[in-house]
Formats: structure tokens, sequence, C-alpha cells
């Protein structure tokens, strides 16, 4: 299926096929009516409300846009717009006909579209709730669990069910067996049961089991529905009053060199195996009020560079999976970063700023899970100061380039206060702590340096940077590095960079990323699930999956 | 709690009296039963002695016992065909093994489902037929209208009895949900929208056991094949119920159009209006009642391509109807089907894999059979020398459920746009004057061998009795 066309991460509103997005005072509601025809790829029927990365795409768009486009909402309800069927997860012929790549690309997105529900809730005052008006399986009941409170229609019929393991073979893997333990604390034994019941679970035994928060009748759902979000509502600090900015289309030009934004160029080469992002400072100067950020609205750089940071990672990621080294320089004034970080921090209670460096964590915490080599080259002209800097942070490695015969030109690095907790990784951690283990002497080290610009010898003596040759050495190093990377097994090398980049503490998320997403990734390429005979090849076909039996 | 005297409160074959499983499932479900039916059952009709066939056994002298009896005291009994010595499975994958006297673990969602869905169409229609006697256009009929009633209670305890002896705790929870849903209940509605729907007058009532009931019979003959065969032996008995509510269906509408034909001619007119003066149902009504009960019975069909109807033939516990009959490999691994799809605005013909269609397929099979009725409808508009002929509309015409859902399709099968549909549903489907005329109709008859004016008598009674005969006292 990666054959086909192109996937365009960029939509909007007038656009959507598969959901409906209505406000009514600090209430959106995000209403699920997928297009049966309206698939992403050929060859399947979106039935009953089931999804494939094109309903995602639209999902993950309409979050971002409630965000920025109407702080005035407070909490969102996620809901159907059919009658008696909730979402019935994502589509399994979808699933049977995808290739493993296309699978695991397609979990990420939804996986981090969700952690986005969650992200929000507890950045950005933005409360969800999941409204179950009918019948709701596998994938439709992870959504639900992503938000903050799920209510079940109590109508003797609907259920909520993870039908992954009976029917399937293969898991819930887009969080559901994380949250159902990790968030909703349900008991071990009961969501064993749980999740091998192919029907699931209704009424009240759903609400004692723990898997949703009410269930209320068919003919009381939708007051009681209004009822909750508005309390929710009443927990959020989104202003009342604000004005929202419009999000204006990712201006993107793609050719046969690459994809190519105002802030971000990506050069491809597909004979390396690589992509060469080149991000860039703003030029222009930038407002430092609340009423000039306002005014630039999307065109305000944090803003935009994010958008067009975002949409590249995913336009990668999707359509250029043998790229497997991503290559990342910088180029600007590094001041004009600063001063934008500045401004980022003194401004960081209003909502559109919050917004902003929320989209800005987002975005840096998909490169953390990015099944990509991510290097770092800091040279001549480079702006890794704050904000930028902590691309370099996630990276797999840094080179930085010393200059001896020329050290005004030596490219330097700069912290800000902004890299010491304002972009954490999905692991709670900051790129510098996860750097340092949490140690203090380290962390205290660099935090002495703010205010200062790092040059390479003292990025080495900081433990920023990997190695700093000079420029006689650099494009030998630079080509020798590349091509051993280029030529190591693809598979190991993300296994080895998914285990270094998180050491040491786990949260959800990271569980969710790693040993449900491991587990899942493991199971789908075994022949039990994706084979011939596998359990997702038959499903729907009228055959019988043939299992192996041995346990493994 | 008052012991039960199993064997003569419920007559049965299963050997309730020597089963405690059993008997703690049903001790509590009884009464809850029985307190559905004096809330949903038949209305301000419980003291009524009426002349009832019961089933007391399976033998050819058993299952046809009449007699009076007030429908609170009808002994709703459990019967199984008599198991058929080694019965193996006949189609599937399971095909050549025996047949499951048990329910398989990996099939237990599955049996459970369909049992479910198949069970909660038999209160639903009960529930749909409550206010019917109120209106009812002679003893004879209000007599049939009963007997369909506690036999379609009589099918829900057989569904409970396969619930409750074969799938444990979740059996009994879902045998009571059975008595909590409730037919158009905005809190709790029945699991198929046909079953949400009123049955509001006598046309629509036999129109309904002609067609719908009928559509019970293909779903029943389906189960009648499965591999587990106390499902197969338990609907194979209620087939033999089934075929009276479809002969309540097919004589109650075969009388009203004799009595419309007598009065055409009589009045030697056709004009709609002058018949509806005159008190009868014009043959277009009738048509319109039948092009609106055919388009919604075959929705519960299902999608025309589905899944779960190649899972369920696939792992052996639905057939097509009338299996063993059939001269292929019953596997139907490479087989095709001819399903039907609107492209670029004309219908058309589409090959899918046969397994997938199989709804597709019990679909055709009822068109097929249903056809045979309204044919024997214009033999009786023929012999009174009435040039109106009844059809059965286009399989495309007012669907809500698979491919076909929601297009626009005339009753001879052109796609046709908004516009053209609505300027003519009235003439292809009942108006609301439609059915206010008939409503209008429905006075409520009950002395022995009186009709109401817009029916014909039938021409014998019930069990060799006359048509005259009291086949309801009223006390």
């Amino acid at each position: 299926m990666t054959t086909d066309p192109k996937v365009d991460y960029r939509t909007d509103p007038t656009r959507y096929r598969h959901w409906r997005l209505g406000f009514a005072g600090p209430i959106a509601t995000l209403a699920m009516d997928v297009a049966e025809d309206g698939g992403v790829r050929d060859g399947y029927k979106l039935k009953l409300n089931s999804y494939d990365l094109g309903v995602d795409i639209e999902l993950a768009d309409a979050v971002q846009r409630i965000r920025f486009e109407h702080p005035e909402v407070r909490s969102v309800v996620v809901t159907s717009a059919r009658d008696r069927v909730f979402c019935s997860g994502a589509n399994i012929f979808m699933l049977g006909l995808s290739s493993h790549a296309w699978k695991v690309n397609f979990c990420k997105f939804t996986n981090e579209t969700r952690n986005g529900l969650e992200d929000s809730s507890r950045h950005s005052g933005l409360k969800f709730l999941a409204a179950i008006n009918g019948a709701c399986a596998g994938g439709g009941y992870e959504l639900a669990l992503a938000c903050d409170e799920i209510y079940l229609v109590d109508d003797r019929s609907s259920t909520v069910s993870l039908p992954e393991v009976p029917l399937l073979g293969v898991l819930p893997g887009t969080g559901g067996l994380t949250r159902l333990t990790d968030k909703r604390h349900v008991r071990h034994d009961l969501a064993d049961v749980f999740c091998t019941v192919s029907e699931g679970v209704r009424g009240q035994r759903a609400k004692d089991w723990r898997l949703v928060d009410a269930i209320v009748k068919p003919g009381e759902f939708a007051a009681a529905v209004r009822e909750r979000a508005l309390a929710l509502a009443q927990q959020s600090d989104r202003p009342a009053d604000a004005h929202g900015v419009a999000l204006t289309p990712i201006e993107r030009r793609d050719d046969d060199a690459g994809y190519h934004y105002e802030f971000v160029d990506v050069a491809i080469d597909h004979a390396g195996r690589k992509a060469e992002f080149l991000l860039r400072a703003p030029a222009a100067a930038q407002p430092g009020d609340i009423a000039g950020i306002e005014a630039a609205g999307a065109r305000w750089w944090p803003l935009q560079f994010a958008r067009q940071l975002d949409d590249a990672i995913l336009t990668l990621r999707t359509n250029e999976p043998d790229l497997g080294t991503w290559l990342f320089r910088s180029a600007g004034d590094p001041a004009a970063v600063l001063a934008v970080d500045a401004v980022l921090d003194r401004h960081a209670q209003h909502w559109l700023v919050r917004e902003t460096v929320g989209l800005l964590r987002r975005t840096l915490a998909r490169l953390d899970v990015t099944s990509r080599t991510l290097f770092a080259l800091v040279e001549r002209g480079s702006c890794f100061a704050g904000t930028l800097l902590e691309v370099a942070l996630a990276a797999d490695r840094t080179y930085m380039q010393r200059l001896p015969d020329d050290a005004a030109a030596e490219p330097t690095l700069a912290v800000t206060s902004l890299n010491f907790g304002t972009y954490p990784m999905v692991n709670g951690q900051s790129r510098l702590a996860r750097r340092f283990y949490d140690e203090a002497s380290p962390l205290a080290a660099v935090e002495r340096t703010i205010g200062t610009s790092i040059a390479a010898t003292d990025a080495v003596a900081l433990g920023l940077v990997t190695v700093a040759p000079d420029d006689l050495d650099w494009d030998d190093e630079i080509r020798i590095a590349l091509e051993s990377r280029a030529s190591m097994s693809p598979d190991a090398l993300t296994g080895l960079e998914a285990n270094l980049r998180f050491g040491g503490r786990e949260t959800m998320a990271t569980r969710i990323f790693g040993r449900l997403s491991a587990w899942q990734n493991w199971i789908f390429i075994r022949p039990n699930a994706s084979g011939d005979d596998g359990a997702l090849k038959v499903y729907g076909k009228g055959g019988k999956a043939k299992f192996d039996w041995l346990r493994v | 709690m008052e012991a039960i005297n199993y064997s003569e409160k419920i007559p049965n074959n299963v050997n309730l009296a020597g089963d405690r499983t059993l008997q703690r499932a049903l001790e509590p479900w009884q009464p809850n039963n029985l307190k559905w039916w004096s809330e949903m059952g038949p209305d301000s009709a419980q003291a009524f002695d009426v002349y009832l066939r019961t089933a007391v056994s399976v033998d050819p002298s058993g299952w046809a016992h009449f007699d009076h009896v007030k429908m609170p005291d009808y002994r709703w009994g459990v019967f199984l065909t008599p198991a058929a010595e080694e019965r193996r499975i006949h189609f599937g994958e399971h095909l050549g093994e025996p047949a499951w006297q048990d329910v398989p673990g990996e099939h237990r969602a599955n049996l459970r489902r369909i049992i479910v869905t198949q069970g909660d169409t038999e209160p639903a229609s009960v529930e749909q037929q409550r206010h019917l006697g109120l209106t009812c256009p002679s003893q004879y009929d209000l007599r049939n209208l009963f007997q369909v009633n506690v036999e379609e209670g009589r099918h829900l305890w057989a569904m409970v009895y396969l619930l409750h002896r074969y799938f444990g705790r979740d059996g009994r929870e879902e045998a009571e949900a059975l008595l909590e849903r409730r037919s158009g209940d905005a809190d709790h509605p029945r699991i198929l929208g046909a079953f949400n729907e009123k049955t509001p007058d006598w046309l629509a009532f036999f129109m309904f056991t002609y067609f719908t009931d009928r559509d019970g019979k293909y779903q029943l003959c389906a189960l009648a094949e499965s591999s587990f065969d106390p499902l197969a032996r338990t609907t194979r008995f209620m087939l033999t119920e089934e075929a009276h509510h479809m002969f309540v269906g097919e004589s109650g509408v075969s009388r009203i159009i004799a009595r419309t034909c007598e009065v055409m001619n009589e009045l030697k007119t056709d004009d709609p209006a002058r018949l509806r003066a005159a008190g009868v149902i014009d043959l277009p009504t009738i048509q319109r009642y039948l092009n609106f009960h055919f388009s919604v019975t075959i929705d519960l069909f299902g999608a025309d391509q589905s899944s779960n109807a190649a899972t369920f033939y696939a792992a052996g516990l639905k057939g097509r109807f009338e299996e063993g009959k059939r001269n292929d490999d019953h596997r139907l691994h490479d087989a095709t089907y001819k399903v039907l799809e609107v492209r670029d605005g004309q219908l058309g013909e589409r090959d899918v894999p046969m397994l997938n269609a199989l709804n597709e397929v019990l679909r055709d099979d009822y068109i097929r059979d249903s056809i045979g009725g309204v044919s024997r409808w214009n033999k009786v508009i023929e012999k009174a020398g009435i040039p109106f002929r009844l059809t059965v509309p286009h399989k495309a015409f007012n669907r809500r459920i698979g491919t076909l859902a929601n297009m626009r399709v005339t009753p001879d099968g052109r796609v046709v746009d908004d516009a053209e549909w609505q300027a003519h549903e009235r003439e292809w489907l009942p108006s609301a004057e439609d059915r206010a005329f008939v409503a209008s109709l429905m006075g409520r008859v009950t002395a022995r061998g009186k009709f109401a004016n817009w029916i014909a008598p039938p021409a014998v009674g019930v069990n060799k009795q006359p048509v005259d005969f009291e086949y309801v006292r009223f006390n």
C-alpha cells in the first residue's frame, strides 16, 4: 500500500469526510461519521465508523483547530453521529491489506493523537468527555480511554469491548491495554476477562469494572453528557473572551529534491537513504507582546515553525520510509531564537503562547519516538539555541564543528530556561534531564551557561554534544558516520535507538510506545496474525485462523 | 419460593425436572416472564378464555392440543425436535465432524449473539401487536392473533432455554435483558429496527405475519442447519409454529382482497374514493402496504456483504436455507454471488465472494418464496374478474441497510433523483392518509360468526370448528 499516492496530513474542516465539528459556548462536539468510501487507500470500506489513517488525520486536525481557533472551548465531547454505533475501531480489512510498516506508522500516529488529547488535558485545560452512544469496540474504546471521562449509554445493548485478542489475534495496541491498567486501574483479572470476551461489557458491570465513569439511559444521555461537559469546562482556565488564531494552510513546495517550507527545508537523498533538515531561525523581527503575537497569528515564527516541522515529520514518516537517517542542521541568528524564547517564557500563562508551546512540545516529542536515526550537525551559521536546541538534544548523536582558525565564525549552542522542563519528552523528563539522568551537577553546570554562547570545546566538556571534529576532519567524520550508520540493520537500529532514547523512568506514554507497541509489533509480524492463515488475514472472509500453538 | 412442578407447568422434552442448572435459571426468570406478559402481552385480554393450540409434546399427536385457556395459563413449553442419531456437521470448516452437543468455547460469543438477536424478535412482536385485540375484525381473527402471540412467547422461552442451559451466567443475564428491552422504547429498544416499529392496524398485522414472520422462517431454517445441535433442534420445532403465523398473514390479506373485490364488483368501480366510502380497502393501498412491509423485511437479512455472515457460515453456526439439499461443496471458498449496486446512476450486478454474500443468498431465497403468496392473492383478484395485479417491489426499493441503503429506487427498479422520489413516494408507500383511512376501519367485532365489513370470513374455522365457533370467551 505504500506505493500509492503520498499521504498529505494537511486538511481543514471544509474538507472533512469523517467528522463533524460543532461548537456551543465552552463545549465543542466532535462527532464521528465516517464515510464508508472515504478510505485513504483503496481496497476496503470504512463500515460502522471504523477508521484508517485518513480518519485519524482529520481527528488530529480537528483537535488542533479547537486548541488554536477556539480558545473559548473548555471541554470537548467525543461522540458519534451514527445511530447505535459509536466507533468499531481501526478498520480490520485495512490492517489486513497493509504492510507491516504501514500498520506501525498508522498506530504511532493514532497513539500520538490520543496522547495529544491527554497532553491538552494536562497542560492546556482542555477536557475530553467520551460520550459512547452506541457499540464501541477496539480502537473506538481506546479513543474513549484517552478522554478524561467516559459516559456510556445504557440501552441494554451497547457495550464497550476490546475484542482484538479473541477476534483478530493482536492486541488493543493503541494504548488500550496500558490505559486499562495505568489510567483507569481496572483490576488485572477483570481486564483479562474484558480483553478476551469479544462481545465486551455493558451497563452496570462496565461501571463496576471502571471501564466507564457513568452509564445513562438513552433518553437522558444528551442532557447528562452536556451537564458533565459543562462541569468539566468549569475546571478549565481557557479564556472565554479571546479571539482564536486561524490555522491557515501550511505552505509547502514538493519537488524531486524534497519538501520545502519557509522555516523548514527537507532535502531527500534516496541513494544515501537520508533526509537533511534545515531549520531556520526567524529572519524578521518577532512580536514581543501579546497584541503583536495575536496579530501575527499563524505567521508567528514559533507557531509557524512548529506546524511546518510537525508536517515534515509526519510526511517523511509516512511517505519516505527508506530514508533511515534524518540529519538536522539549523541556520540563522541564535539571538533571534533566544528573543523568541524570552517572549515564550514571559507570556507562558497566555492561552495562545501556552498552546504554541504545547504544539512545540508535542512536535518535539514526535522526534523522540520516530523510528529513524536522528543526527544533529552544528555547523558554521547554525542557531541551535533554546527551543531549537531541543532538536539537537533529541538527536541520537550531535556533531559540533570546531573552527580553530576562525574563532569568530565558530558555531555555538545556547540554553534557555525553556530547556529545563518546558518541552518534556513523553517520559516526563526534559531532554537535558534525560541526557544527564537527572544528575544535579552536570545539569547545574549547563544551567549556569544561560545567557552565554557555548562553543564546541565547552559543549563537549558540558556533555551537550557527542563529538566536536575540527573543520579539517569534519567532512570525513560526518561521511563515515553516515555511511556506517546506513550499512546497519534498520530494525536493529530502531530497537537500539528506542531503547537508548528512553533510559530510566517510565510513564504510561512510554509504556504505550515501548512495551505495548513492541509486543504489538512483534505480534503483527508473526504468522499467527499476518501469515496467509493468520487471524488478521482471514478475519471477515469466513476462514479460520491457523495458529502455531507453541508459546514463544 | 414455591416449588414448581416442571413437567406440569412447563411441558418439555429436555428433562427439566431432572436438571438443576436449568431449574435454578428458570425459577427467577419465569415470574419475570409472566410479569412481562402481563405488562406487555395482549392489552385487556388476560382474563379471556381463548381457543388455543398448545404444544404438549413433540409427537404428531401432541404438538397441536386445542382447548380454551386463559393466556397467562398457557403452558409455554420447551421442545426440541428429537435428536438425530450421530448427526454430523454438514457445512463450513467443521464439515464431517460430529455436531456439537455443547457450545464450543471458541464460538460462544457468536452463538450467544445469534440466539439473543433471534430471541429478541419474539417478545418484540408481541409488544408491537399488543393493542390489536382492541380492534379485532372477528373472534376468529382475535383468536389467531392471540395464538400468534402466545407462540411468539413460547419462542422466547425456547431461546431462553438455550441461554440458560448452555451459556452460564452470561446466558442468564442475556435472558433477563430480553425481558428488559421493549419495542419502540427510547431507553431500551429492541435490537433490530423493524421490531421497534408499530403494528398499528390489522392490514399491517397480516402483512407483518406474511412478510416479517417469513423472515423469521428463513432465519430459523438457517439456524436449523447449525452445528450446535440444541439450536438446530430447537429452531426446527419452532418452524412448525411459524407456518401458522404465515398462514394467518396470507389468509388475512387474501380475505381483505376478496372482500374488496366483492365490493368492486357490486359497485362496478375501481375508484379508491368510492371503495373507501363503501368501507373497504382499495387495492392500490394494499399494494402500498405490501411495498412497505416487503422492503422493511428484506432489510432484516442484513448487509449484502457481511463479514459476520462469512464467519457464521464458515464456523458452522448458521447454514443456508435447505443446506442439506444443495449440491455444492458446502464450504464455498471459491464461489461467488451476484449482488446489486448502483454504478453511474444505474443498478448493476457485481460478483463478490459467496461467503460474504450469504445474507444476500438467504434474502433471495426469501424473495422467491414470498412471491408465491402474492401470486395466490392475485388469483383471488383474477377470479373476481378484475384486471389489477399486486406485485412485489424491486429488491432495491426503499432499502435502509447495505449497499442499496438510501438509494432512490422505484418499485420497478429505476434509479431516480430525490425530486422524482418525493413526487411519487405517496404512490409507492403508505401515506399518513392511507394509514388514517385503514385505522378508521378498525372497529371491534366480537359477536360470534360476525366479521368486519372490510374482510371476508374464512372458508373454514380453526381445528375443523365452524366459523361461528366461540373462539374467545370474554367472561
